[in-house]
């Protein structure tokens, strides 16, 4: 089909709308990580500040990244290939831009809450009252619109992409609502209706499954459709992607109560938690073998094409931390490795390793999808994967350390049988793994800074008419 | 080819038909939830205090908070204490601060005993924390004094020079509202937390002239110290 058809067909301006803000977010998400890494390796830059201290950065930064970045490539890529696998529009342009400037006014009002100390004080949660409604309000429109997408397409059957969008779809709307049900006291205050251990459970609940289907389920949505289309080629096998899929929907969702072992939490939840856990490395690998097999028989497609390369070392990566994670849920490692920066280590290398790369990946197809073009630098794709690998394994090594040494030194006894070191010691030992895991990051985000370069650069050279480039060309 | 079946019939339905594939997900997600979370409501030996009723305060008709003495039990927060508590959640100090002490030996001769639910049962939200980058406040109540409290707030590296934590300085600066910390009560009686009218009334001149950071520390010297201990109980059985 030429190219004026496909965009007469399909409605992308909202697609591309939404690729350009999630590499701005991605910079800007990563930069305020950046910044609040290095608070805990050089405390002066809390700058006696209130809206510049850690407390309150650090919810600004995992909001940014998971909300602001992690939600507009989501969007992108489920909008974009749910119309290419359905081969039909998007069921209503209006709900796409009203997700779209909806989900934008959310990551403002993010930007201005969160520092201004308006918090629920739920990890993952932040958003006060009224933001929580507007983002059920978004995040159900963007649901309606793909699922009714879905119902009307061309095709007999429903590709595998879309099950997980879907997955995710319904999981995030059942713990974004149950999570965030609180009483007002003001406008901008208000209490969780639970309490203490229920609303520990809740809680983490809501916080695994962030990772497990906004992160993971919606991200293998994104593999699932991205692989195999830059390989040129059909996902290694049906049977598999059916079998974790749904193994992957009913077993995520128990995984919350593994961030509570030995906690008050009482100990059949946690137990119950940790054994599905360990058992969620099957469907978990499931996944991240079908993806790399896809290459099978075309391992050579590796040497040239960069953004392959992202696609295939995010399931490297994948599959690394989804062995990480039932060990560390584990009873006996869990007991060392709770509270420390191992746990910061392990969500980085989910984060950086599989949920970025593969974003990445996508949306330097998407690109050069929507704007009818190559990128502008293959060489600068090159030069992002390898600041974006570096950097990720630099900060997950430097975490690996400092966790497991931070939980040795708390629980180390000395030959008289009293504790060895005290706490403090224990965060002066810190700061070289501090100011590496700084240092890590701050190559990942130049990394990401390399890509908004080259994306702005490919959108800018583009011959297509469209929205963005027109208001690329202007600025 | 597109009518044949590759996988099973149920499996060819659902992906045959959106609304058959979103019940499906709608049952199948349910579930993981419902085994753990419902039960927690329900399941009397989830608080401790249902068989040791001692861990809570025995309000009796006329006493006020300021009656309790410290191990008399779990008792909701005073308005100056709830007042910290807000500013505590305010500036994120749960994501540096766990407020859960395990069952171990280290952290018993580091922190103190280990935490009870029912120790966090007025907590909206829980403030249980999920990393250390500073030690457990769960116990800190009584370990430090209010001088100490004030100076480490300020500028926390002058009293501990391995601190990482941002200095405090608008602690001081800041002034409790009275009005609003009264109708922050009325929210937490909404939601089921046991205040009487004369503690909500009282409010008000209980914080009247208060400073953030008397607030902060009036909350950080109550954690822990509610409820007294017996070394030979075994209160998770």
């Amino acid at each position: 089909m030429e190219a004026t058809q496909v965009e007469q067909k399909y409605s992308f301006d909202v697609v591309r709308w939404f690729s350009i803000a999630a590499v701005v977010y991605l910079v800007v998400g990563t930069l305020v990580g950046v910044y609040v890494a290095s608070e805990l390796a050089w405390p002066w830059l809390n700058m006696d500040s209130p809206y510049l201290s850690f407390g309150r950065l650090r919810p600004l930064h995992t909001n940014a990244v998971i909300f602001a970045f992690g939600g507009c490539a989501l969007m992108a890529t489920a909008y974009y290939s749910v119309q290419r696998t359905c081969g039909v529009r998007l069921f209503s342009d209006a709900l796409g831009w009203f997700t779209f400037w909806g989900w934008n006014v959310i990551i403002v009002l993010a930007v201005i809450t969160l520092p201004l100390g308006f918090t629920s004080g739920k990890e993952y949660a932040e958003l006060e009252w009224p933001v929580d409604i507007l983002i059920a309000v978004v995040w159900l429109s963007f649901s309606f619109n793909f699922i009714m997408t879905v119902a009307k397409r061309k095709t007999s059957h429903i590709y595998v992409s879309n099950w997980f969008f879907m997955g995710m779809m319904v999981m995030i709307t059942y713990l974004h609502v149950v999570n965030s049900l609180a009483i007002p006291v003001t406008l901008f205050k208000s209490y969780s209706i639970f309490s203490g251990v229920q609303d520990a459970m809740i809680q983490w609940w809501w916080g695994h499954n962030a990772v497990g289907f906004y992160l993971t389920a919606g991200f293998l949505g994104i593999m699932y459709y991205f692989v195999p289309k830059q390989a040129g080629r059909p996902v290694f096998s049906y049977r598999l992607s059916v079998l974790h899929f749904w193994a992957l929907m009913f077993g995520y969702v128990w995984l919350g109560a593994h961030h509570l072992q030995y906690t008050a939490l009482p100990d059949w939840t946690g137990s119950l938690g940790a054994a599905v856990s360990l058992a969620m490395i099957i469907p978990s690998w499931g996944g991240a073998i079908n993806g790399m097999m896809t290459l099978s028989g075309a391992w050579d497609k590796l040497r040239d094409d960069y953004i392959l390369r992202f696609l295939i070392m995010s399931l490297a990566f994948y599959a690394m931390s989804t062995f990480e994670g039932p060990v560390m849920s584990s009873k006996t490692v869990n007991a060392l490795s709770h509270y420390t920066d191992w746990t910061v280590g392990h969500v980085h290398s989910g984060a950086l390793g599989w949920v970025v790369m593969v974003a990445a990946g996508a949306l330097y197809h998407l690109v050069q999808k929507l704007w009818n073009t190559e990128m502008y630098s293959a060489k600068l794709v090159n030069l992002h994967f390898w600041m974006a690998t570096i950097g990720a394994v630099v900060y997950i090594t430097a975490m690996w350390v400092s966790g497991i040494m931070q939980g040795l030194m708390w629980r180390d006894y000395d030959e008289f049988g009293t504790l060895t070191y005290t706490f403090a010691e224990s965060v002066a030992a810190m700061h070289p793994y501090y100011a590496m895991r700084a240092i890590g990051g701050m190559i990942f985000w130049a990394g990401a800074v390399v890509m908004l370069y080259n994306v702005v650069m490919t959108v800018r050279k583009a011959p297509a008419t469209s929205t963005v480039r027109a208001a690329a060309a202007r600025a | 080819m597109a009518d044949q079946i590759h996988s099973t019939k149920l499996q060819d339905k659902a992906e045959r038909n959106v609304f058959l594939m979103f019940v499906m997900l709608l049952v199948l997600l349910s579930v993981g939830g419902l085994v753990e979370i419902v039960p927690l409501f329900f399941l009397k030996d989830t608080m401790e205090h249902n068989q040791h009723p001692e861990v809570m305060w025995d309000r009796k008709p006329g006493q006020t908070l300021a009656d309790w003495k410290a191990g008399d039990g779990v008792r909701p927060y005073t308005a100056l204490e709830l007042a910290g508590r807000d500013i505590y959640r305010r500036e994120g100090c749960y994501t540096c601060h766990s407020q859960m002490i395990r069952p171990f030996r280290d952290e018993k001769e580091r922190y103190g005993h280990y935490s009870l639910a029912s120790e966090s049962m007025y907590d909206h939200p829980f403030q249980w924390g999920s990393k250390r980058t500073g030690p457990d406040l769960a116990r800190v109540g009584g370990k430090y004094s209010d001088a100490w409290h004030e100076r480490h707030l300020r500028a926390p590296r002058s009293v501990v020079p391995e601190s990482v934590m941002p200095n405090y300085p608008w602690l001081e600066e800041n002034k409790l509202d009275g009005a609003f910390v009264a109708s922050m009560m009325r929210g937490m009686k909404t939601i089921g937390v046991p205040y009487e009218e004369s503690d909500i009334a009282g409010a008000a001149a209980a914080v009247e002239g208060k400073t953030e950071m008397q607030a902060v520390i009036a909350f950080l010297q109550v954690l822990g110290t509610m409820v007294k201990f017996d070394e030979n109980t075994n209160y998770r059985e």
